[in-house]
């Protein structure tokens, strides 16, 4: 048995021999004045485009928008394959290494997935399609800023534009109008009457702010809120895009600071690390925590629960009516081409109607929180109002940062682990910003 | 104490009748192999090949999707220097304490109790004891996440009895959070271990029992003397089963903890996965896997040998 095992293992031991990820055919990118447009010239095509919207009205909305793509373009058909998000963005890297890979992908940004499809050649970028369609004058520049990347996937926040999304995210305040009024509290017009209600609600017994962070990474949108607060939305934006700036820098110390500070006085729910981030509207529907910080994902469960007594905020400014305070928030997730599509101009036009006007209305009336604003379509609940309007704030003044763990590809980890260990008191501020500079300076220096 | 292995002597008993000089009958024939291999073609096409091309990417710093670059050791000298990676090997160590060790030494306590008497509802017993070794791994997570959790019954039962200050996240408390999931794998593994062990004792003469009894040995020298001595493949079994289980836990850590809070449920498979699919490390995943492989074939042999008393 053993001389016919150590043939065998020479052999595949010989036809593995090449460097992992070497053969794939090099795509090409089409030049400005070739970027075919004419989707009804197009002959009959099969688009392939793969999603995650699968939760809620996504599904709907999706379905809606494909169909209304068809009947425009009947020469063009969508196949279709939607996924979750996790098993979406965990087949991508193989999806896009084969052979034969979907036309358009939803591709999250960041260093993990965005910027290293980038670094592969495994995504198009829209420029060609710029003239043709206005992708970067569609969006304010803080949404486009996300979906863009440096030559090479060096650096996520500038260079070519490679995807564009449907809907928006932003971080904000979800409160109960009730359980507010059972406390004498209004919602809270500046950041100094937020910090009052927190401490009114801990007097009376309350638990001031929900929260569940058991993955490590929702602690991290708190801490956004914070940040915004303390840090400038443009120190902000160049510290997570590794233009500058470092994770020790004073105020962002501050606010890690203030974080500890609202764990010490017992602002969260005992047990907050062990609770899972999924399930809070039900904990909160229930009463526990008189705020909720978070984004659009929670209002729709939320709004099942508790109608339209829950209502949203951004974090408030410093000043009642003073320059809105920066957010964590952006675009959703962004439809991209890939490079080796056979119909990039098909792709392209497919893009163009995901994000135009009349997709805008699909979105806000499937429950979504449409990227641009829709032109006659009105979102049917008070939240949904609520978001839509700060959504519009949002774009407007610009105050939108990006999710904190897009600074590195183990930042989740690193600095979701190191906010667990700020909020149990385990380490100090200083200690826990620390760590995360080693991971982001040791990223930079790597990149 | 070893009973005589009666599978090899008939065969012992045939050579002696062969004529010198004459090769064994049935021994090395050619065609022999071709019985073995569409086996061997499944076992490598799905097996030996992943194995020896996961080696082959640890050689390699790659992200899954650009060339690789040569690493050479690289990888695995990451692996044992960097202390979080480090800290993952303590923690796949405490693990193996609470999946092997504390769980055939609960089950040698239960098979002790039935084997000196046989109480009633036996069959219940096992049956239940083994309940979680079938249910999915998915429905174990779940359910104890919640009899872990803030409002659970463990923290209920502890506040009834007026010790509510001990009461607390379990899974999200940094000094409780690895015990606290090496119990559900305690709590998963006992079963697997008492019914091998059940199944030995059986087998051991009822009249080493009766022979100790008469020499005047209490419950515990009956043990030691007798049960312990004649279950050692079964606990050697046991160990091996266990420990496999302990070393690549994945499924539990990803669904109670996701490694938290902090690093402290990090464990080597879990690291496997997040630097593949989040990180983007693919050559070391693919060295913390083979390590993983190496450790356990260290462990299966030396288990094999401590216990057994195998060469």
């Amino acid at each position: 048995m053993r001389k016919p095992f150590v043939v065998l293992t020479a052999a595949l031991v010989a036809v593995s021999a090449c460097a992992p990820g070497s053969g794939g055919d090099k795509p090409k990118t089409p030049a400005p004045g070739a970027a075919s447009t004419d989707v009804a010239k197009a002959g009959p095509v099969t688009l392939t485009v793969w999603d995650q919207e699968v939760l809620g009205g996504q599904n709907e909305q999706m379905q809606r928008l494909n169909a209304a793509f068809h009947a425009k373009y009947p020469n063009v058909t969508i196949k279709r394959v939607s996924r979750s998000f996790s098993d979406l963005e965990k087949t991508l890297r193989l999806a896009l290494s084969g052979s034969n890979p979907p036309d358009v992908v939803e591709a999250n940004q960041g260093y993990g997935i965005m910027a290293a499809l980038v670094k592969a050649g495994a995504l198009m970028p829209l420029d060609p399609y710029e003239q043709a369609y206005g992708f970067r004058k569609r969006f304010p520049a803080g949404l486009t800023q996300l979906n863009s990347v440096s030559a090479g996937g060096k650096a996520i926040g500038s260079g070519s534009l490679y995807g564009v999304a449907m809907t928006g995210e932003a971080v904000g305040i979800y409160y109960d109008t009730d359980r507010l009024a059972k406390l004498g509290l209004k919602p809270p017009a500046t950041w100094a009457e937020f910090e009052q209600d927190l401490a009114t609600a801990k007097s009376r017994g309350e638990t001031p702010i929900y929260l569940a962070d058991l993955e490590k990474f929702p602690a991290i949108h708190t801490f956004g809120v914070l940040l915004g607060q303390t840090t400038g939305k443009d120190r902000l934006r160049d510290l997570v895009f590794g233009r500058g700036g470092a994770w020790t820098d004073p105020p962002v110390v501050q606010a890690a600071q203030k974080l500890a500070d609202w764990a010490r006085k017992g602002y969260f729910p005992t047990g907050v690390n062990a609770a899972k981030y999924n399930d809070s509207p039900a904990p909160f529907a229930k009463g526990e925590g008189v705020f909720l910080i978070g984004g659009p994902w929670f209002a729709a469960d939320l709004q099942k629960k508790l109608g339209d007594k829950v209502r949203f905020i951004l974090p408030p400014p410093a000043q009642a009516g003073g320059a809105s305070a920066a957010t964590l928030g952006g675009p959703g997730l962004p439809l991209a081409i890939t490079a080796r599509s056979k119909h990039p101009g098909v792709a392209a036009a497919y893009l163009d109607f995901m994000t135009s006007p009349q997709a805008m209305d699909v979105v806000t009336q499937t429950g979504g929180l449409a990227a641009l604003p829709p032109p006659s379509a009105q979102p049917a609940s008070a939240v949904g109002r609520d978001l839509s309007a700060a959504w519009k704030t949002a774009s407007a003044k610009d105050i939108l940062v990006p999710y904190l763990d897009y600074s590195t590809t183990t930042f989740l980890d690193t600095l979701g682990g190191v906010l667990q260990e700020i909020i149990a008191g385990r380490k100090t501020p200083q200690q826990g910003m620390q760590d995360a500079q080693r991971d982001y300076a040791a990223f930079l220096a790597k990149r | 104490m070893k009973p005589p292995d009666t599978r090899t002597r008939p065969a012992a008993d045939r050579t002696r009748h062969r004529p010198a000089g004459a090769p064994p009958p049935g021994e090395p024939r050619r065609v022999a192999y071709l019985y073995v291999l569409p086996a061997l073609l499944v076992y490598a096409a799905f097996l030996l090949w992943p194995l020896l091309h996961g080696a082959y990417l640890s050689l390699f710093r790659w992200d899954g999707l650009t060339v690789g670059t040569w690493a050479g050791l690289g990888n695995y000298t990451q692996a044992f220097s960097d202390p979080h990676l480090r800290g993952t090997f303590g923690h796949a160590a405490v693990l193996v304490f609470f999946y092997a060790v504390l769980p055939c030494c609960i089950a040698f306590l239960l098979v002790a109790v039935m084997s000196r008497s046989r109480p009633r509802g036996l069959t219940l017993f096992r049956t239940v004891l083994f309940l979680p070794q079938v249910v999915a791994m998915v429905a174990v997570a779940v359910a104890w996440q919640w009899i872990y959790s803030e409002h659970g019954p463990i923290n209920g039962t502890l506040r009834l009895l007026g010790l509510g200050g001990l009461a607390r996240g379990w899974l999200g408390d940094f000094t409780w959070a690895l015990p606290s999931v090496g119990l559900i794998g305690t709590w998963a593994e006992i079963g697997l271990a008492m019914v091998l062990f059940l199944a030995g004792v059986q087998k051991i003469p009822r009249e080493l029992y009766e022979a100790a009894r008469v020499d005047g040995a209490g419950a515990v020298r009956e043990f030691f003397a007798v049960t312990l001595p004649g279950l050692r493949r079964e606990l050697s079994v046991a160990l091996t089963l266990t420990i496999i289980a302990a070393l690549r836990n994945f499924d539990l850590i990803y669904l109670t903890t996701g490694g938290g809070p902090g690093d402290a449920t990090r464990v080597p498979a879990y690291e496997v996965y997040n630097r593949t699919f989040n990180t983007g490390e693919v050559g070391l995943a693919c060295a913390i896997g083979i390590i993983i492989a190496v450790v356990v074939f260290a462990v299966t042999a030396g288990v094999g040998r401590l216990v057994e008393g195998r060469p």
